[in-house]
Protein backbone atom coordinates (compact mmCIF):
# COMPACT_ATOMS: atom_id res chain seq x y z
CA UNK A 1 0.00 0.00 0.00
CA UNK A 2 1.51 3.20 -1.13
CA UNK A 3 -0.22 5.05 1.64
CA UNK A 4 2.47 3.95 4.00
CA UNK A 5 5.38 5.06 1.91
CA UNK A 6 4.67 8.60 2.88
CA UNK A 7 5.84 8.00 6.41
CA UNK A 8 9.39 7.43 5.34
CA UNK A 9 11.88 6.31 2.78
CA UNK A 10 11.03 2.66 2.62
CA UNK A 11 13.61 0.70 0.78
CA UNK A 12 13.72 -2.85 -0.43
CA UNK A 13 17.05 -4.33 -1.24
CA UNK A 14 17.83 -5.10 -4.82
CA UNK A 15 15.66 -2.48 -6.42
CA UNK A 16 17.68 0.63 -7.09
CA UNK A 17 15.18 2.97 -8.68
CA UNK A 18 12.69 5.10 -6.87
CA UNK A 19 8.97 4.68 -6.90
CA UNK A 20 6.91 7.76 -6.88
CA UNK A 21 3.88 7.05 -4.78
CA UNK A 22 1.25 9.08 -3.16
CA UNK A 23 0.08 11.03 -6.15
CA UNK A 24 -3.15 11.11 -7.98
CA UNK A 25 -2.91 8.24 -10.36
CA UNK A 26 -3.82 4.62 -10.36
CA UNK A 27 -1.01 2.29 -9.51
CA UNK A 28 -0.43 -0.74 -11.60
CA UNK A 29 0.63 -3.19 -8.98
CA UNK A 30 0.59 -6.92 -8.93
CA UNK A 31 2.53 -6.89 -12.14
CA UNK A 32 5.55 -8.95 -12.99
CA UNK A 33 8.54 -7.58 -11.22
CA UNK A 34 11.70 -7.93 -13.14
CA UNK A 35 14.22 -7.21 -10.50
CA UNK A 36 17.68 -8.44 -9.90
CA UNK A 37 19.03 -9.87 -6.75
CA UNK A 38 21.72 -7.40 -5.97
CA UNK A 39 21.66 -6.23 -2.41
CA UNK A 40 21.49 -2.50 -2.66
CA UNK A 41 18.32 -0.78 -1.53
CA UNK A 42 15.35 0.69 -3.28
CA UNK A 43 13.68 3.77 -2.03
CA UNK A 44 9.99 4.10 -1.91
CA UNK A 45 9.01 7.56 -2.93
CA UNK A 46 6.81 9.55 -0.74
CA UNK A 47 4.87 12.73 -0.54
CA UNK A 48 1.53 13.78 -1.80
CA UNK A 49 1.58 15.68 -5.04
CA UNK A 50 -1.94 15.71 -6.35
CA UNK A 51 -2.37 17.32 -9.70
CA UNK A 52 -5.94 18.35 -10.23
CA UNK A 53 -7.32 21.05 -12.41
CA UNK A 54 -9.73 23.14 -10.40
CA UNK A 55 -13.14 23.33 -11.93
CA UNK A 56 -16.42 24.96 -11.11
CA UNK A 57 -19.03 22.63 -9.77
CA UNK A 58 -21.59 22.49 -7.03
CA UNK A 59 -20.98 20.97 -3.66
CA UNK A 60 -22.33 17.44 -3.32
CA UNK A 61 -22.10 14.43 -1.07
CA UNK A 62 -20.42 11.25 -2.25
CA UNK A 63 -20.97 8.13 -0.19
CA UNK A 64 -18.00 5.86 -0.58
CA UNK A 65 -17.88 3.54 2.46
CA UNK A 66 -14.28 2.61 1.86
CA UNK A 67 -12.03 0.88 4.32
CA UNK A 68 -8.98 3.02 5.00
CA UNK A 69 -6.84 -0.11 4.94
CA UNK A 70 -8.49 -1.29 1.72
CA UNK A 71 -5.41 -0.79 -0.43
CA UNK A 72 -3.21 -2.66 2.00
CA UNK A 73 -5.76 -5.44 2.25
CA UNK A 74 -5.90 -5.76 -1.55
CA UNK A 75 -2.16 -6.29 -1.66
CA UNK A 76 -2.33 -8.66 1.30
CA UNK A 77 -5.00 -10.69 -0.48
CA UNK A 78 -2.83 -10.97 -3.55
CA UNK A 79 0.19 -11.94 -1.48
CA UNK A 80 -1.86 -14.60 0.28
CA UNK A 81 -3.12 -16.02 -3.00
CA UNK A 82 0.40 -16.14 -4.42
CA UNK A 83 1.79 -17.79 -1.29
CA UNK A 84 -0.99 -20.38 -1.22
CA UNK A 85 -0.65 -21.21 -4.89
CA UNK A 86 3.06 -21.83 -4.32
CA UNK A 87 2.57 -23.78 -1.11
CA UNK A 88 4.52 -21.21 0.88
CA UNK A 89 3.79 -21.13 4.62
CA UNK A 90 4.37 -17.50 5.65
CA UNK A 91 4.71 -16.24 9.21
CA UNK A 92 4.69 -12.57 10.23
CA UNK A 93 6.89 -12.22 13.31
CA UNK A 94 6.03 -9.24 15.47
CA UNK A 95 7.45 -8.03 18.76
CA UNK A 96 9.03 -5.10 20.50
CA UNK A 97 12.67 -4.40 19.66
CA UNK A 98 15.09 -6.69 21.46
CA UNK A 99 12.79 -9.67 22.06
CA UNK A 100 15.16 -11.93 20.13
CA UNK A 101 13.36 -12.28 16.80
CA UNK A 102 16.50 -12.45 14.70
CA UNK A 103 18.25 -14.86 17.05
CA UNK A 104 15.11 -17.00 16.98
CA UNK A 105 15.14 -16.92 13.19
CA UNK A 106 18.84 -17.77 12.91
CA UNK A 107 18.44 -20.81 15.14
CA UNK A 108 15.26 -21.84 13.33
CA UNK A 109 17.02 -21.50 9.97
CA UNK A 110 19.94 -23.64 11.15
CA UNK A 111 17.56 -26.31 12.42
CA UNK A 112 15.29 -26.47 9.37
CA UNK A 113 17.40 -25.55 6.36
CA UNK A 114 18.36 -29.13 5.55
CA UNK A 115 14.70 -30.25 5.71
CA UNK A 116 12.92 -27.81 3.41
CA UNK A 117 13.55 -24.47 1.69
CA UNK A 118 13.30 -21.28 3.75
CA UNK A 119 13.36 -17.56 3.00
CA UNK A 120 13.32 -14.46 5.16
CA UNK A 121 12.11 -10.89 4.68
CA UNK A 122 13.65 -8.58 7.27
CA UNK A 123 11.95 -5.33 8.18
CA UNK A 124 13.84 -2.58 10.00
CA UNK A 125 13.91 1.18 9.82
CA UNK A 126 17.56 1.19 8.80
CA UNK A 127 20.54 -1.09 8.14
CA UNK A 128 20.78 -4.56 6.67
CA UNK A 129 22.32 -6.05 9.82
CA UNK A 130 19.50 -8.53 10.33
CA UNK A 131 19.40 -9.76 6.73
CA UNK A 132 23.18 -10.15 6.91
CA UNK A 133 22.82 -12.32 10.01
CA UNK A 134 20.21 -14.50 8.29
CA UNK A 135 22.25 -14.82 5.09
CA UNK A 136 25.18 -16.02 7.18
CA UNK A 137 23.10 -19.14 7.90
CA UNK A 138 22.83 -19.80 4.16
CA UNK A 139 19.17 -18.79 3.84
CA UNK A 140 18.04 -16.25 1.21
CA UNK A 141 17.07 -13.04 2.99
CA UNK A 142 15.99 -9.62 1.81
CA UNK A 143 16.13 -6.48 3.90
CA UNK A 144 13.31 -3.96 3.67
CA UNK A 145 14.14 -0.63 5.25
CA UNK A 146 11.04 1.32 6.12
CA UNK A 147 12.88 4.59 6.72
CA UNK A 148 10.69 6.51 9.13
CA UNK A 149 7.94 3.92 8.77
CA UNK A 150 6.92 1.98 11.83
CA UNK A 151 5.70 -1.24 10.17
CA UNK A 152 5.86 -3.35 7.04
CA UNK A 153 2.87 -3.12 4.73
CA UNK A 154 1.57 -5.58 2.18
CA UNK A 155 2.91 -3.63 -0.78
CA UNK A 156 6.47 -3.74 0.59
CA UNK A 157 6.07 -7.47 1.11
CA UNK A 158 4.78 -7.96 -2.42
CA UNK A 159 7.88 -6.21 -3.75
CA UNK A 160 10.12 -8.30 -1.53
CA UNK A 161 8.43 -11.56 -2.57
CA UNK A 162 8.97 -10.64 -6.21
CA UNK A 163 12.68 -10.21 -5.57
CA UNK A 164 13.37 -13.22 -3.38
CA UNK A 165 13.71 -16.63 -4.92
CA UNK A 166 11.01 -18.32 -2.89
CA UNK A 167 10.81 -22.04 -3.56
CA UNK A 168 7.56 -23.96 -3.75
CA UNK A 169 6.47 -25.62 -0.50
CA UNK A 170 8.86 -23.50 1.53
CA UNK A 171 8.53 -21.46 4.71
CA UNK A 172 8.74 -17.67 4.52
CA UNK A 173 9.48 -15.73 7.68
CA UNK A 174 8.64 -12.05 7.62
CA UNK A 175 10.36 -10.29 10.51
CA UNK A 176 8.38 -7.12 11.06
CA UNK A 177 9.74 -3.85 12.41
CA UNK A 178 10.21 -4.12 16.17
CA UNK A 179 7.02 -2.42 17.34
CA UNK A 180 4.11 -3.82 19.30
CA UNK A 181 1.62 -1.26 18.02
CA UNK A 182 1.45 -0.45 14.33
CA UNK A 183 2.17 -3.84 12.68
CA UNK A 184 -1.01 -5.18 14.28
CA UNK A 185 -3.15 -3.25 11.81
CA UNK A 186 -1.40 -4.30 8.62
CA UNK A 187 -2.17 -7.67 7.10
CA UNK A 188 0.77 -8.77 4.94
CA UNK A 189 -0.83 -11.90 3.50
CA UNK A 190 0.78 -14.22 6.04
CA UNK A 191 -0.77 -17.45 7.28
CA UNK A 192 -0.25 -16.38 10.91
CA UNK A 193 1.11 -13.56 12.99
CA UNK A 194 3.45 -14.76 15.70
CA UNK A 195 4.07 -12.38 18.61
CA UNK A 196 7.34 -12.82 20.44
CA UNK A 197 7.66 -11.66 24.00
CA UNK A 198 10.83 -12.16 26.00
CA UNK A 199 10.78 -12.80 29.72
CA UNK A 200 13.02 -9.79 30.30
CA UNK A 201 10.02 -7.64 29.35
CA UNK A 202 6.94 -7.15 31.49
CA UNK A 203 4.42 -9.98 31.73
CA UNK A 204 1.69 -7.38 31.37
CA UNK A 205 2.54 -6.56 27.76
CA UNK A 206 -0.44 -8.49 26.37
CA UNK A 207 -2.71 -6.09 28.28
CA UNK A 208 -0.64 -3.02 27.45
CA UNK A 209 -0.58 -3.82 23.73
CA UNK A 210 -3.78 -5.80 23.30
CA UNK A 211 -4.19 -5.16 19.57
CA UNK A 212 -1.06 -7.09 18.78
CA UNK A 213 -1.81 -10.06 20.99
CA UNK A 214 -5.35 -10.07 19.65
CA UNK A 215 -4.09 -10.15 16.05
CA UNK A 216 -1.48 -12.87 16.69
CA UNK A 217 -2.27 -16.57 16.52
CA UNK A 218 0.73 -17.54 18.58
CA UNK A 219 2.73 -16.03 21.41
CA UNK A 220 6.31 -17.18 21.84
CA UNK A 221 7.78 -16.57 25.26
CA UNK A 222 11.48 -16.25 24.48
CA UNK A 223 14.60 -16.20 26.67
CA UNK A 224 13.15 -18.66 29.19
CA UNK A 225 16.72 -19.59 30.13
CA UNK A 226 16.73 -16.23 31.94
CA UNK A 227 13.60 -16.93 34.00
CA UNK A 228 15.54 -17.70 37.21
CA UNK A 229 16.97 -14.17 37.04
CA UNK A 230 13.71 -12.31 36.50
CA UNK A 231 10.40 -11.75 38.29
CA UNK A 232 8.49 -12.63 35.13
CA UNK A 233 5.31 -14.55 35.99
CA UNK A 234 4.73 -16.96 33.09
CA UNK A 235 1.27 -18.09 34.16
CA UNK A 236 0.06 -14.54 34.63
CA UNK A 237 1.45 -13.52 31.24
CA UNK A 238 -0.36 -16.40 29.53
CA UNK A 239 -3.58 -15.53 31.36
CA UNK A 240 -3.28 -11.92 30.16
CA UNK A 241 -2.69 -13.04 26.59
CA UNK A 242 -5.73 -15.36 26.71
CA UNK A 243 -7.80 -12.48 28.03
CA UNK A 244 -7.26 -10.51 24.82
CA UNK A 245 -7.17 -13.63 22.64
CA UNK A 246 -8.68 -16.82 24.08
CA UNK A 247 -7.43 -18.85 21.09
CA UNK A 248 -3.76 -17.84 21.25
CA UNK A 249 -1.25 -20.70 21.17
CA UNK A 250 1.70 -20.27 23.53
CA UNK A 251 5.17 -21.77 23.14
CA UNK A 252 7.94 -21.20 25.68
CA UNK A 253 11.48 -21.43 24.40
CA UNK A 254 14.99 -20.06 24.47
CA UNK A 255 16.47 -19.09 21.13
CA UNK A 256 19.86 -19.04 22.81
CA UNK A 257 19.91 -22.51 24.38
CA UNK A 258 17.36 -24.23 22.15
CA UNK A 259 15.15 -25.25 25.06
CA UNK A 260 11.55 -25.64 23.89
CA UNK A 261 12.57 -25.49 20.26
CA UNK A 262 11.19 -28.90 19.29
CA UNK A 263 7.62 -27.71 19.74
CA UNK A 264 8.21 -24.57 17.65
CA UNK A 265 9.91 -26.52 14.86
CA UNK A 266 7.14 -29.13 14.89
CA UNK A 267 4.52 -26.40 14.58
CA UNK A 268 6.27 -24.84 11.59
CA UNK A 269 6.78 -28.24 9.97
CA UNK A 270 3.11 -29.09 10.34
CA UNK A 271 2.03 -25.68 8.97
CA UNK A 272 4.25 -26.14 5.96
CA UNK A 273 3.02 -29.68 5.39
CA UNK A 274 -0.59 -28.48 5.35
CA UNK A 275 0.16 -25.59 3.02
CA UNK A 276 2.03 -27.86 0.61
CA UNK A 277 -0.81 -30.41 0.72
CA UNK A 278 -3.27 -27.60 0.00
CA UNK A 279 -1.24 -26.55 -3.04
CA UNK A 280 -1.10 -30.09 -4.36
CA UNK A 281 -4.84 -30.43 -3.76
CA UNK A 282 -5.48 -27.25 -5.72
CA UNK A 283 -3.14 -28.29 -8.50
CA UNK A 284 -4.86 -31.66 -8.75
CA UNK A 285 -8.39 -30.27 -8.82
CA UNK B 1 2.71 6.72 14.43
CA UNK B 2 0.78 4.80 11.80
CA UNK B 3 -1.95 7.43 11.84
CA UNK B 4 0.26 9.31 9.41
CA UNK B 5 0.28 6.45 6.93
CA UNK B 6 -3.42 5.84 7.45
CA UNK B 7 -4.11 9.51 6.79
CA UNK B 8 -2.12 9.32 3.61
CA UNK B 9 -4.23 6.30 2.73
CA UNK B 10 -7.32 8.45 3.20
CA UNK B 11 -5.96 11.13 0.89
CA UNK B 12 -5.08 8.50 -1.68
CA UNK B 13 -8.59 7.14 -1.62
CA UNK B 14 -9.85 10.71 -2.06
CA UNK B 15 -7.64 11.10 -5.10
CA UNK B 16 -8.95 7.87 -6.60
CA UNK B 17 -12.49 8.99 -5.87
CA UNK B 18 -11.84 12.41 -7.39
CA UNK B 19 -10.75 10.73 -10.60
CA UNK B 20 -13.73 8.36 -10.55
CA UNK B 21 -16.41 10.90 -9.64
CA UNK B 22 -14.98 13.98 -11.30
CA UNK B 23 -14.63 16.34 -8.36
CA UNK B 24 -11.72 18.66 -7.74
CA UNK B 25 -12.13 19.78 -4.16
CA UNK B 26 -13.02 17.94 -0.99
CA UNK B 27 -14.84 20.07 1.58
CA UNK B 28 -15.60 17.50 4.27
CA UNK B 29 -14.53 13.95 4.96
CA UNK B 30 -16.52 11.79 7.36
CA UNK B 31 -14.50 8.98 8.87
CA UNK B 32 -15.92 6.17 10.94
CA UNK B 33 -13.37 5.19 13.56
CA UNK B 34 -14.27 2.38 15.91
CA UNK B 35 -13.51 2.63 19.58
CA UNK B 36 -11.52 -0.63 19.38
CA UNK B 37 -9.62 0.22 16.20
CA UNK B 38 -5.91 0.95 16.35
CA UNK B 39 -6.48 4.62 15.58
CA UNK B 40 -6.32 7.58 17.93
CA UNK B 41 -8.79 10.13 16.50
CA UNK B 42 -6.89 13.16 17.79
CA UNK B 43 -3.74 11.89 16.14
CA UNK B 44 -5.65 11.28 12.90
CA UNK B 45 -6.93 14.86 12.98
CA UNK B 46 -3.44 16.19 13.56
CA UNK B 47 -2.00 14.13 10.70
CA UNK B 48 -4.86 15.02 8.38
CA UNK B 49 -4.14 18.70 8.92
CA UNK B 50 -0.54 18.16 7.91
CA UNK B 51 -1.18 15.87 4.95
CA UNK B 52 -4.25 17.58 3.51
CA UNK B 53 -2.66 21.04 3.44
CA UNK B 54 -0.13 19.97 0.85
CA UNK B 55 -2.67 18.77 -1.68
CA UNK B 56 -4.91 21.04 -3.78
CA UNK B 57 -7.67 18.45 -3.58
CA UNK B 58 -7.80 18.47 0.20
CA UNK B 59 -6.22 21.79 1.20
CA UNK B 60 -9.53 23.15 2.54
CA UNK B 61 -10.99 19.86 3.67
CA UNK B 62 -12.48 19.42 7.11
CA UNK B 63 -12.23 16.08 8.88
CA UNK B 64 -15.24 14.80 10.82
CA UNK B 65 -14.70 11.68 12.88
CA UNK B 66 -17.66 9.53 13.81
CA UNK B 67 -16.82 7.30 16.76
CA UNK B 68 -18.34 3.84 16.60
CA UNK B 69 -18.78 2.32 20.07
CA UNK B 70 -17.30 -1.08 20.78
CA UNK B 71 -19.51 -4.12 21.25
CA UNK B 72 -18.81 -7.80 21.70
CA UNK B 73 -20.71 -11.06 21.82
CA UNK B 74 -20.36 -12.74 25.19
CA UNK B 75 -20.27 -16.49 24.64
CA UNK B 76 -21.37 -17.20 28.19
CA UNK B 77 -24.25 -14.69 28.32
CA UNK B 78 -25.17 -15.29 24.65
CA UNK B 79 -25.75 -11.63 24.07
CA UNK B 80 -24.13 -8.51 22.71
CA UNK B 81 -22.51 -6.35 25.39
CA UNK B 82 -20.77 -2.95 25.27
CA UNK B 83 -16.97 -2.90 25.57
CA UNK B 84 -14.54 -0.01 25.45
CA UNK B 85 -11.27 -1.89 24.94
CA UNK B 86 -9.92 -5.29 24.00
CA UNK B 87 -9.11 -6.10 27.59
CA UNK B 88 -12.60 -5.43 28.90
CA UNK B 89 -14.41 -8.25 30.58
CA UNK B 90 -18.12 -8.85 30.05
CA UNK B 91 -19.97 -6.17 32.05
CA UNK B 92 -22.67 -8.74 32.92
CA UNK B 93 -20.82 -11.90 33.90
CA UNK B 94 -17.23 -10.71 34.21
CA UNK B 95 -16.08 -13.36 31.72
CA UNK B 96 -13.42 -12.94 29.05
CA UNK B 97 -15.02 -15.05 26.31
CA UNK B 98 -15.87 -12.09 24.14
CA UNK B 99 -15.86 -11.81 20.35
CA UNK B 100 -15.84 -8.23 19.10
CA UNK B 101 -18.83 -7.46 16.89
CA UNK B 102 -18.36 -3.75 16.32
CA UNK B 103 -15.92 -0.96 17.05
CA UNK B 104 -13.11 -2.07 14.74
CA UNK B 105 -14.19 0.22 11.87
CA UNK B 106 -11.70 2.42 10.04
CA UNK B 107 -13.71 3.65 7.09
CA UNK B 108 -14.30 6.70 4.98
CA UNK B 109 -18.06 6.97 5.09
CA UNK B 110 -18.85 9.91 2.85
CA UNK B 111 -17.48 13.08 1.34
CA UNK B 112 -18.74 16.53 0.63
CA UNK B 113 -17.11 17.58 -2.61
CA UNK B 114 -17.30 20.09 -5.38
Amino acid sequence: MCTVCGCGDAKVEGHPHSHDHGHGHTHDHGHDHDHGHSHDHIHYGHGIAGVHVPGLSQSRIVQIEQDILGHNNDFAGRNRAWLESHGVFALNLVSSPGSGKTTLLCRTAEALKSRFPLAVIEGDQQTSFDADRIRATGIPALQVNTGKGCHLDAHMVESAIARLDIAEDSVLFIENVGNLVCPAAFDLGEAYKVAILSVTEGEDKPLKYPDMFHAASMMILNKIDLLPHTDFDVERCIAYARRVNPEIVVIQLSARTGEGFDEWLAWITEGRRRMAAHRKGQAGS
Amino acid sequence: MHEMSLTEGVVRILEDQAAAHGFTRVKTVWLEIGELSTVVPESMEFCFGAVAAGNPLTADARLEIIRVPGAAWCMDCSENVPVTSRVDLCPKCGGAKLAVTSGEEMRIKELEVE
